[in-house]
């Protein structure tokens, strides 16, 4: 990173051809480089996690404990996953805004179709639904 | 012109960090993602679109398991395996599940090992994840072949709600459709990390432009956006 903002502080005309310019072993030599432990470290958390979700089914358990549980254990897998396997965490600020603030507005499209699909529901059980 | 107000030249070498950063990167004529090269940025961009596509995918399976008045069957009954006279439930979806997740570690120690230019650590590990992904893909055509030996369709199923078939077929149909492409895509980096292609700076054949070892990375991104899917499918899909 620091590599990067000298080459571009102090050698401007290189900018404007930087991929064909600079080899990507200048920019990226220590780009991502961290040591294998924490990729093991990771990859045995998310083990534990896909684990402790599987026992949720597997114990049957049920209702909104059921939900927390599933809820959180996939947030913290998927946290892991974009944080460190795919370098979220060591990105600027700009690119991780950019790419993680959209997908959380699907959530309203989540909550526009909760209620849609509740409405819906609703009329079918008062018109369609067949007694029983 | 153009060429000074791309290089900014009044810019000091340490950038400013938190919102004042996210302010100055995006303000003014210059390129947002700094120290992000375009491959990456734009792979991110793509991997961004994809997230919309299985969004309304499971949005649209949630709106239709939702709003039914026949019941769902109990995937956890339906995914249920017989093993060795003990009949455990979901144990299939498990062991898909962990296998992907092993094949993210493997690729996130090849990206690793690419940056440190240890090509045959890079190339080995990377064959490793793609065999993972295909064996991802060998069991979930095991899984595809017994539901439909038992009668499911997109249009109908033997326990209850049409929808079931169909919202399976899209959503692991989509879903393993990215795993294979992702295993061909994997053995072809690998390919050319084995060959050196990095080092002697060969050029492509498609593009005829000179690679480097940050494709390692642009591939495990897609790879690992394969895994972080399959961890709401998962979730939303099976243990529902």
């Amino acid at each position: 990173m620091t590599s990067t903002a000298v080459i571009d502080g102090q050698q401007p005309s290189l900018r404007t051809h930087v991929h064909d310019a600079i080899p990507a072993g200048a920019v990226h030599a220590k780009g991502q480089q961290h040591p294998i432990k924490l990729y093991l470290v990771v990859w045995g958390w998310l083990f534990v996690l896909s684990a402790c979700s599987y026992l949720v089914d597997y114990f049957g358990l049920h209702g909104y404990l059921r939900w927390s549980l599933i809820l959180l254990f996939m947030v913290l897998k998927a946290g892991l996953i974009v944080a460190v396997f795919m370098h979220m965490a060591w990105e600027r600020l700009a690119l991780a805004y950019a790419i993680l603030l959209p997908p959380v507005l699907v959530l309203v499209f989540v909550a526009i179709m909760v209620f849609e699909s509740e409405y819906t529901h609703l009329i079918r059980v008062l018109f369609f639904a067949s007694p029983t | 012109m153009a060429e000074t107000a791309l290089t900014n030249p009044g810019e000091s070498a340490v950038r400013a960090t938190g919102w004042r950063g996210i302010a100055d990167d995006w303000s003014s004529d210059q390129r947002a993602f700094k120290n992000v090269s375009w491959g990456k940025a734009m792979m991110w961009i793509f991997l961004l679109s994809d997230t919309f596509i299985f969004s309304c995918f499971l949005l649209s399976y949630m709106t239709a398991r939702m709003s039914t008045t026949v019941p769902w069957p109990n995937p956890s009954e339906v995914f249920a395996l017989t093993i060795g006279g003990h009949h455990i439930p979901l144990i299939l979806i498990a062991i898909m599940t962990f296998v992907l997740i092993s094949s993210s570690g493997t690729m996130a120690m090849a990206v690793n090992f690419g940056y440190r230019r240890d090509r045959t650590k890079t190339a080995v590990l990377m064959l490793v994840t793609a065999a993972l992904g295909a064996t991802f893909v060998g069991m979930q055509a095991f899984e595809w072949t017994k539901l439909i030996m038992e009668g499911v369709r997109p249009w109908e199923n033997p326990w209850g709600a049409a929808q079931f078939g169909s919202s399976f077929f899209m959503i692991t149909g989509f879903h393993g459709t990215h795993v294979t492409i992702g295993v061909i895509f994997l053995i072809a980096i690998a390919r050319k990390v084995w060959r050196g292609d990095f080092d002697v700076e060969r050029r492509g054949f498609f593009t005829s432009r000179k690679g480097h070892y940050e494709i390692v990375e642009i591939t495990g991104l897609y790879w690992h956006f394969v895994d972080l899917v399959w961890v709401f499918i998962f979730a939303f899909f099976y243990l529902w």
